[in-house]
C-alpha cells in the first residue's frame, strides 16, 4: 500500500508517519510537500502533526490553503482513505472536509499524556482491526484538541456513527468526549491522538497499529 | 523612521558611553593604547563591548575553566567549539550543551526562556547533528510568592512553546525551589543532538575569496547588547537599562534547522564552516569564525537582511534577533546554497568575504565603520586572574550535622512530598511535548530520561542536576555531588556516563567571596569528572546572578548523557511486581545539614556539609550497572532530596504498588541525604545472583507488595501511609500553590 505523507512547512511528526508506516508497517511512503498538485498514485494520504506554518492565525487556518489541499480534496472525493492526526485533523476541519473545529484545550495549556480511548465504531476502514477491544492507550500531544460542533452536527454525527474515538476521560474539553470524527462516508479520519507514536512496544504502547492494519486490510480486501 | 545616531570616536570617549555596554575604563584604555592605537569608533567600541563581555569571552571564568578535566578518549570536541561531542560507536556521535538564560528570563519569562531553548538548539545543529533530546533545569523562589508563580508558569510555557512548535522532545530536567532564586531564577537549556561523524562541522571561515552568508531572520533592534546585560547584575537603580529581550519563532527556526541540516548532508563539498548567532549576535559569529581559522574577514552591513529602517552599525552587528545562522561556503557556490534556502521561504544573502591578513572590516553607507584585529575581537579579550575569599558564614559554619525530631515519620514524609523541590513536577513537563519524534523510551518523571538510537539497540540516558544547598555549605563537595548525583541517575536508567556539559550560575566573581564559590565548586566538578569518566565537553558561564547585592546559591547545573549499551538494560525508578524484594544500596549516617528536612523544620540550611566520598561513589555506580547490565535489577531509584522514604514513595508511585520493609535504622534516619546510594528492588529468581554480585554493599530490607500500604518497620516506629494518598499529596503540591492566590 502507498502512502503520501504531507509536508507543510512546521510539520513535525510527518517523519515519525513515515518510519510507523514504512519501518513497522512495511508500507511504501513518501514524504510528499505542500506544494505538490497531485497526489496520483497514491492510495492513502496522512495529515501528520505538528504546527503548519507555526499555527499562526489559527491552527491549520494556513494550510488549508496550500496548494496540495485540493489533491487532498480529490483524493477524499475518490473515495480514497485520508487520515488527519493532531494538527492534520485540524487542518481537515479548517479544509471543511470534515466537520466541527479544534479549540484551545479547556486548561489553555498544551497537555502531552497518554489517553484512554473508547472505540466508538470498530466497523471504519481505520478501526477493524479494533474489533474485541473496548478501549485503547494512545499518546496525545496537542494545545487545540477541545472539539467543538454544534447540537445539529452533533446529532447528525451520532446518526451516521461518524464518532470513531471517545476519550474516557476527557483532557481538553472535547464535545461529547470526542477524540476522533470520520466523514459520512467512512474515508476521512480525524483524530487528535497519535497512533504513529504507539506502534513499537518500546515506546510503551502497540495500540496505534490498529488504525494502520484496519487501513491495510481494508486495502488488501478491495483489490483482492 | 527611528535612527539612533552615530557618536564620533571622541565622542565615546568623552560620554564613556562605553560603560553602558559593559565595557570598563581600563578595558577602554586598553582597547585604545593596545589594540588598536587610536580611539575607537563608536561600532568599534560596541563591538568589543560585545566580545569581551563575561558571556562571550570569559574573561573572568577562564582559569577557572582551565581546571576542567575535559580529556577521555571518548571525546571528538571539547570546549571551544559549539558543543561537545562524544563518540557512541558505529561511526555515529552524541553533540550536546548546555546554555543559562537567567537573566532574559527575569525580565520576560516566556520570551526568555523560548529563546533560551531556541538558542542551544541552534548550537547542536551547527555542528551538523541532528537535535534529539531537549532538558531543562530550571530555580525559583519559594512558590509562595505571587511573582514567582508568574514566573514559573510563564517559564514553562516558553519552553514548551518552543519546543513543542519545533518538533524536538522536551525529555527531562529538574527543577527547584529556594528563596535566594526569588528576584534571579535559573532558566538553563540543554540540547542533545545524534551526528553522523561524517557530518561533523565546524565554526571556521576559511580560503581566502570565500563567502559569508547570513541565513535566516531578519535582524531587528531586539536584544541589542544581550550579552553585555547578560554579563551584569541587577539592581533597582538600574532597571530601566534592561534592555528589550529577544523574541523567538519556533516555526522559523524549525525551517532554518532543515535547511542548515539539508546543506549539511548535501552540500558538504561546497560548505567551509556554520556557526549560530548567538549572544553578540552577528560580530560574535563572523569574528569567531574569522579569528578561528587565523583569516581576516570583510562584510558589508547594507547587504544584511533587515527588518527595521535606519539601524546603525553598532545595532546591526550587535543586535540578537533570533533564528539567525551564518555560513562560509565556497566561492561560486553562492547561488547553489541560496536556492536551498529559498525553497524554505527563507532569507539567505552573502554578506562578506573571508580576506588575506587578520583584520575585521565593515562597511556601511560605504563608509569604514570598523577595522580591527579580529584576534582581539575574539580571542585577545583580557583574562582577569580574581582572587578568592573564603565567604564568612563557611567559616563560622557548626561542625556537627542537624539532629532532627521526628515523632511521626508518615506525617513528615507527608509534609516533605508536598515540598516543590520534592513534589512530582507532572503538571508542569506534561506541557512539553516529550514524544515528538518517537524515541522516547522512558519519558520525565524517572530518574533518567532515556531517548533510543533509531536503528540501532542502543540508547542515550539524559539528566539535568545540581543541589545548590550543598553547594552553598560547601562549594567544593557540593561541586563533586552535582556531578555524581548526575551520574548515579544516569546508572539507575542503566548507562555507562559518558560525558557532561554544565552552566555554572554564580554570582559577582569581581567580589572575592563569589569567586572563591566558583573556583572551589569548579575544582570540586573536575575532581568528580576525572574519577567518574565524565569530562567536560561543553558548558556555559552564567556570573552576576545576583539581585540588590545578594546572590544565588552556587548552582552549577550539571548535564549529564550516559549509553546503554543494549535496550535490555534500560531501567526505571517503579518497582514492578508484588513479590519483588527491595534492597538499599550504601550507607546511611545522619546527614541532614542541607537536607530537605533541615529547610522544611528550620526554614533554612546551615552548618558544615556532610562527608562524601567519591571512591565509594563509584564503587556503587559499578556494582549497580553490573547488576542491571547482568539482567538482575528489576528497578532502581537514586536516593536524593528527603532521603530513603522519599525515594522508596516515589518508587511506589509508578504502579500503585506498596512495600513491607523492615529496617535497622530509627525513623528519622529514613531522611538522612547520606550521598552514594539507590533503591533497587529484584525479581526473587534474581535473588541469590544479585546478592552474590552486590555483597555487603546492599542490605535487604523486605518485598513490594500488591496493597496500598508504603510500610517500613524501624527501630523506633512503624511507618505507614497509603499510597494513594501519599501520591496524590505529592502531584497536587505544585499545582495547588500554583494556584493559590495568596
Amino acid at each position: 500500500m502507498k502512502f503520501a505523507v504531507i509536508v507543510f512547512p512546521g510539520s513535525n511528526c510527518d517523519h515519525d508517519m513515515a518510519n510507523a508506516l514504512r519501518d513497522v508497517c512495511h508500507c511504501t511512503v513518501d514524504l510528499v510537500p505542500a506544494t505538490a498538485t497531485t497526489l496520483a498514485g497514491y492510495d492513502a494520504v496522512v495529515l501528520p502533526g505538528g504546527f503548519s506554518y507555526g499555527d499562526y492565525l489559527r491552527s491549520g487556518a494556513i494550510a488549508r490553503l496550500a496548494p496540495v489541499m485540493t489533491a487532498v480534496k480529490a483524493m477524499a472525493a475518490a473515495g480514497k482513505p485520508v487520515l488527519g492526526v493532531c494538527n492534520g485533523f485540524q487542518i481537515l476541519t479548517e479544509a471543511g472536509l470534515l466537520p466541527g473545529a479544534l479549540r484551545a484545550n479547556r486548561s489553555s495549556q498544551f497537555i502531552c499524556q497518554t489517553s484512554t480511548l473508547r472505540i466508538s465504531n470498530p466497523h471504519t476502514r481505520f478501526t477493524t482491526a479494533y474489533a474485541g477491544q473496548a478501549t485503547i492507550q494512545l499518546p496525545i500531544a496537542h494545545g487545540e484538541g477541545n472539539y467543538y460542533c454544534d447540537e445539529a452536527t452533533l446529532a447528525e454525527l451520532r446518526q451516521h456513527h461518524q464518532i470513531v474515538f471517545e476519550y474516557v476521560d476527557n483532557p481538553n474539553g472535547s464535545v461529547a468526549n470526542i477524540a476522533g470524527i470520520m466523514n459520512r462516508q467512512g474515508n476521512v479520519l480525524g483524530m487528535m491522538p497519535h497512533p504513529e507514536r504507539a506502534v513499537e512496544a518500546l515506546l510503551g504502547s502497540i495500540d496505534g497499529l490498529g488504525v494502520f492494519a484496519s487501513l491495510i486490510a481494508h486495502e488488501e480486501e478491495s483489490h483482492a | 523612521m527611528l535612527k539612533t545616531r552615530t557618536l564620533t570616536p571622541e565622542e565615546v570617549q568623552a560620554t564613556r558611553i562605553y560603560r553602558e555596554w559593559g565595557l570598563t575604563d581600563a578595558e577602554y584604555r586598553q582597547l585604545c593604547d593596545q589594540v588598536l592605537k587610536r580611539l575607537p569608533t563608536h561600532t568599534e567600541a560596541g563591538l568589543f563591548s560585545g566580545m569581551w563581555s563575561e558571556h562571550c569571552s570569559y574573561k573572568n571564568s577562564k582559569p577557572v575553566l582551565k581546571k576542567f578535566w575535559t580529556q577521555g578518549n571518548q571525546v571528538i570536541a571539547g570546549p571551544g567549539e559549539g558543543a561537545g561531542i562524544i563518540d557512541i560507536g558505529d561511526g555515529q556521535a552524541v553533540v550536546f550543551k548546555a546554555e543559562s538564560h537567567n537573566h532574559p528570563s527575569a525580565i520576560e519569562p516566556y520570551e526568555g526562556a523560548a529563546t533560551g531553548v531556541g538558542g542551544i538548539i541552534r548550537d547542536i545543529f551547527s555542528m551538523g547533528a541532528q537535535p534529539i533530546a531537549i532538558l531543562d533545569s530550571l530555580r525559583f523562589g519559594e512558590l509562595t510568592d505571587p511573582h514567582t508563580k508568574y514566573l514559573v508558569s510563564q517559564v514553562v510555557a516558553g519552553i514548551g512553546g518552543y519546543g513543542n512548535c519545533i518538533g524536538i522532545p522536551t525529555v527531562g530536567g529538574d527543577t527547584g525551589f529556594d528563596t535566594c532564586y526569588q528576584h534571579n531564577p535559573l532558566v538553563n537549556a540543554m540540547c542533545v543532538g545524534i551526528l553522523d561523524q561524517a557530518d561533523m562541522q565546524k565554526g571556521q571561515a576559511t580560503g581566502v575569496g570565500n563567502r559569508i552568508i547570513y541565513v535566516g531572520a531578519k535582524t531587528g533592534r531586539d536584544g541589542i547588547s544581550g550579552a553585555s546585560f547578560a554579563s551584569a547584575e541587577f539592581n533597582d537603580a538600574r532597571e530601566s537599562q534592561r534592555s528589550a529581550v529577544q523574541v523567538g519563532d519556533p516555526f522559523m527556526e524549525k525551517l532554518l534547522m532543515d535547511a542548515c541540516l539539508e546543506v549539511i548532508h548535501q552540500h558538504r563539498d561546497v560548505l567551509v564552516g556554520i556557526q549560530d548567532m548567538g549572544a553578540a549576535g552577528l560580530v560574535s559569529a563572523s569574528a569567531e569564525m574569522a579569528s578561528k581559522a587565523g583569516s581576516g574577514l570583510e562584510l558589508n552591513l547594507d547587504l544584511v537582511p533587515q527588518r527595521e529602517t535606519g539601524m546603525s552599525a553598532f545595532e546591526l552587528m550587535l543586535s540578537e534577533s533570533q533564528e539567525r545562522m551564518l555560513l562560509c561556503v565556497k566561492a561560486g557556490a553562492e547561488d547553489e546554497i541560496t536556492a536551498v534556502f529559498a525553497r524554505y521561504g527563507l532569507d539567505a544573502v552573502a554578506i562578506g568575504t573571508v580576506t588575506t591578513g587578520h583584520q575585521y572590516r565593515l562597511w556601511h553607507h560605504h563608509e569604514l565603520v570598523a577595522d580591527v584585529p579580529v584576534d582581539a575581537l575574539a580571542s585577545d579579550a583580557p583574562v582577569y586572574q580574581r582572587t578568592g575569599r573564603q565567604p564568612e558564614r563557611l567559616a563560622q559554619q557548626a561542625g556537627e550535622q542537624f539532629r532532627p525530631m521526628v515523632s511521626d515519620a508518615a506525617a513528615t514524609l507527608k509534609r516533605l512530598l508536598q515540598q516543590p523541590t520534592i513534589a512530582s513536577k507532572r503538571s508542569l513537563y506534561r506541557t512539553y511535548d516529550s514524544q515528538v519524534q518517537t524515541n522516547t523510551v522512558v519519558q520525565p518523571g524517572s530518574d533518567a530520561a532515556v531517548v533510543r538510537i533509531r536503528h540501532t539497540d542502543k540508547a542515550l540516558a539524559l539528566t539535568t542536576d545540581v543541589n545548590g544547598r550543598y553547594l552553598y555549605l560547601n562549594p567544593r563537595v557540593g561541586g563533586e555531588m552535582a556531578v555524581a548525583e548526575a551520574a548515579r541517575n544516569i546508572v539507575a536508567s542503566g548507562a555507562q556516563p559518558l560525558g557532561i556539559t554544565d552552566c555554572l550560575n554564580f554570582g559577582n566573581p569581581e567580589k572575592p567571596e563569589q569567586f572563591y564559590e566558583l573556583d572551589e565548586a569548579a575544582q570540586g566538578i573536575s575532581r568528580a569528572c576525572r574519577k567518574l569518566n565524565t569530562p567536560v565537553v561543553s558548558g556555559n558561564v552564567s556570573l552576576n546572578n545576583e539581585s540588590n547585592g545578594q546572590a544565588i546559591y552556587p548552582t552549577p547545573m550539571i548535564g549529564m548523557v550516559g549509553l546503554i549499551r543494549h535496550h535490555a538494560d534500560i531501567t526505571t525508578q517503579d518497582f514492578k511486581r508484588a513479590g519483588d524484594l527491595v534492597y538499599v544500596l550504601g550507607a546511611t549516617q545522619g546527614d541532614f545539614n542541607g537536607s530537605e528536612l533541615q529547610k522544611l523544620l528550620t526554614g533554612e540550611i546551615s552548618g558544615t556539609l556532610f562527608d562524601f566520598s567519591l571512591t565509594i561513589e563509584k564503587q556503587h555506580q559499578d556494582l549497580l550497572l553490573a547488576a542491571i547490565q547482568a539482567g538482575l535489577v528489576a528497578s532502581a531509584h537514586d536516593v536524593s532530596e528527603g532521603g530513603l522514604l522519599t525515594a522508596i514513595a516515589e518508587s511506589c508511585f509508578g504502579r500503585g504498588l506498596g512495600v513491607d520493609l523492615t529496617t535497622d535504622l530509627s525513623a528519622v534516619a529514613l531522611f538522612a541525604e547520606s550521598q552514594s546510594r539507590f533503591v533497587i528492588s529484584v525479581s526473587p529468581t534474581k535473588q541469590v545472583a544479585f546478592e552474590a554480585l552486590m555483597g555487603t554493599a546492599v542490605t535487604y530490607w523486605g518485598q513490594v507488595t500488591a496493597t496500598d500500604d508504603l510500610r517500613v518497620q524501624a527501630t523506633d516506629q512503624l511507618v505507614q501511609v497509603s499510597v494513594r494518598e501519599a501520591k496524590q499529596l505529592w502531584e497536587e503540591a505544585i499545582p495547588c500553590l500554583l494556584k493559590s492566590k495568596d
